[in-house]
């Protein structure tokens, strides 16, 4: 077969295949390969700051969450966007100037529209700009494909930090301050004598529920780091 | 091409500029919300120190008992009214920047007072605090009485005091043991004083049971309560012997 054929049937493959549905098999498993068997924070241990930092309530947890995975998401669709633009040498830099740029646009609405929150997470959330989980997909992901696909990729990665650090407070909040999004679940309950638990309120407790939710998963994916 | 100095450049010029850009737009299209919420939180907490407001959820209902039930004007440490600043500008109670003055001679500091009033006789006095936490600074209110001597309310915030002990401080049970104390012995002014440890009995009228685990945090809240409440004595002795100030 002459190499002339050859692209011509390639090139009558490209034109037949059938564009890729919005949510195809691969795309579902852009979203959900980083909720368990790829966590960012169980399996790659990334952003442990934040998640010891702001898990010692639902409500702050919440809002981390959300914050973290807008911009995730979005850091991802503009840095995959302008992609083939993008300088290789000063790549980083750009990376972190749009991630700072919607970290800030973050802190700026909170301050505006949610204050009281803001006053709890505080410097946590220009902490964003650090959290490793975010310049990793930037890196990894955004720079390599393509803006759809990055989207994805970012919301995969941000509810697989949303949904740990979501669990990891849920405990603290319970056994800590007995309350869940600060309704006194034990009050409730009519015990109000539960003894609440001090170690819960501080990080030690973040890193001991952590680890405990570390150890069921891998027990459950069979995962074992490799040197 | 991508890869020459010329484009690196202008491409940083370019982000540079789009993201400056749309920085500043959100930063000055949100400032006057970002002031209303301030000022909310402030009002919030030098109402919540003389009454309970948190039944109140409208923002502009908090905002207009404020502007009904309290009056305020800035003090000098001698205890007279003092309406400009060095620069000739306009003193505002409410914008007085209480942990810029901590750092200056306490002489030369600004005192803002803010008074609820019953009709015209003044109702409560309250107020702001600034000091050392374990960790980073806390602030307070104090509301005294008309008799400047029984406290009516208590209302503490803190940067980074630890969750659980220190940052109990913000809790409504703890600024509650305040309640009923007096600041003044006799004639001397003596403050509150937290005590060590968390013995849940009954104290005299000047200490309130501690915060277990909270020592240094206490220790903060101590000194900062003493600090200032030494420097509103003049004004206290002026408004007790009934002086010009609360005729204001």
């Amino acid at each position: 077969m002459s190499t002339e054929t050859l692209e011509q049937e390639q090139a009558v493959v490209a034109v037949k295949e059938p564009r890729e549905p919005l949510l195809s098999k691969r795309r579902k498993k852009i979203v959900t390969d980083p909720l368990v068997d790829d966590n960012p924070i169980t399996v790659q241990v990334l952003g442990i700051c934040s998640a010891l930092a702001v898990t010692i309530k639902m409500e702050p947890t919440l809002t981390m969450a959300i914050a973290v995975t807008f911009v995730i998401v979005f850091s991802n669709l503009i840095v995959s966007l302008i992609r083939n633009f993008v300088p290789n040498r000063i790549r980083i830099i750009v990376q972190l100037a749009i991630i700072a740029t919607l970290v800030t646009l973050v802190s700026e609405l909170l301050k505006a529209y949610y204050y009281d929150m803001f006053k709890v997470l505080g410097a946590y959330v220009g902490l964003i700009i650090t959290n490793c989980i975010v310049m990793g997909r930037l890196e990894a992901y955004a720079m390599a494909n393509k803006p759809y696909d990055s989207i994805f990729d970012g919301l995969g990665s941000g509810f697989g930090y949303a949904w740990i650090i979501l669990v990891v407070a849920f405990f603290r909040e319970l056994l800590g301050s007995g309350s869940f999004f600060d309704f006194k679940i034990f009050d409730a309950i009519g015990w109000s004598s539960f003894p609440t638990n001090g170690l819960m309120v501080d990080s030690i407790g973040a890193f001991m529920i952590l680890g405990i939710l570390i150890w069921v998963q891998r027990h459950k994916t069979g995962y074992v780091e490799s040197h | 091409m991508q890869q020459s100095n010329t484009y690196i450049i202008l491409f940083s010029i370019g982000l540079t500029v789009v993201i400056g850009g749309l920085l500043s737009i959100t930063s000055v299209a949100l400032k006057p919300l970002q002031d209303k919420q301030v000022e909310l939180d402030t009002k919030k907490s030098i109402l919540s120190a003389v009454m309970d407001i948190s039944h109140i959820q409208d923002p502009n209902e908090i905002l207009e008992v404020y502007s009904q039930r309290v009056k305020s004007y800035v003090i000098d440490y001698e205890g007279n009214v003092v309406e400009k600043d060095a620069k000739g500008n306009d003193l505002v109670a409410e914008k007085v920047n209480v942990s810029k003055n901590s750092k200056r001679p306490k002489e030369e500091r600004f005192y803002p007072v803010f008074q609820t009033m019953d009709g015209d006789s003044p109702d409560a006095y309250i107020f702001p605090m600034y000091g050392q936490g374990l960790w980073d600074w806390i602030a307070g209110f104090i509301a005294l009485d008309k008799d400047l001597n029984t406290i009516r309310g208590m209302s503490f915030s803190h940067k980074s005091e630890t969750p659980g002990l220190g940052a109990r401080i913000a809790d409504a049970e703890i600024q509650q043991r305040y309640v009923g104390k007096k600041i003044y012995d006799g004639g001397n002014l003596v403050s509150v004083e937290m005590i060590k440890g968390e013995k849940g009995e009954p104290l005299d009228d000047h200490h309130i049971d501690g915060m277990s685990g909270a020592t240094m945090t206490g220790k903060g809240v101590n000194a900062m309560m003493l600090k200032y409440l030494d420097a509103y004595k003049n004004f206290i002795k002026k408004a007790k012997a009934g002086g010009k100030v609360t005729a204001l």
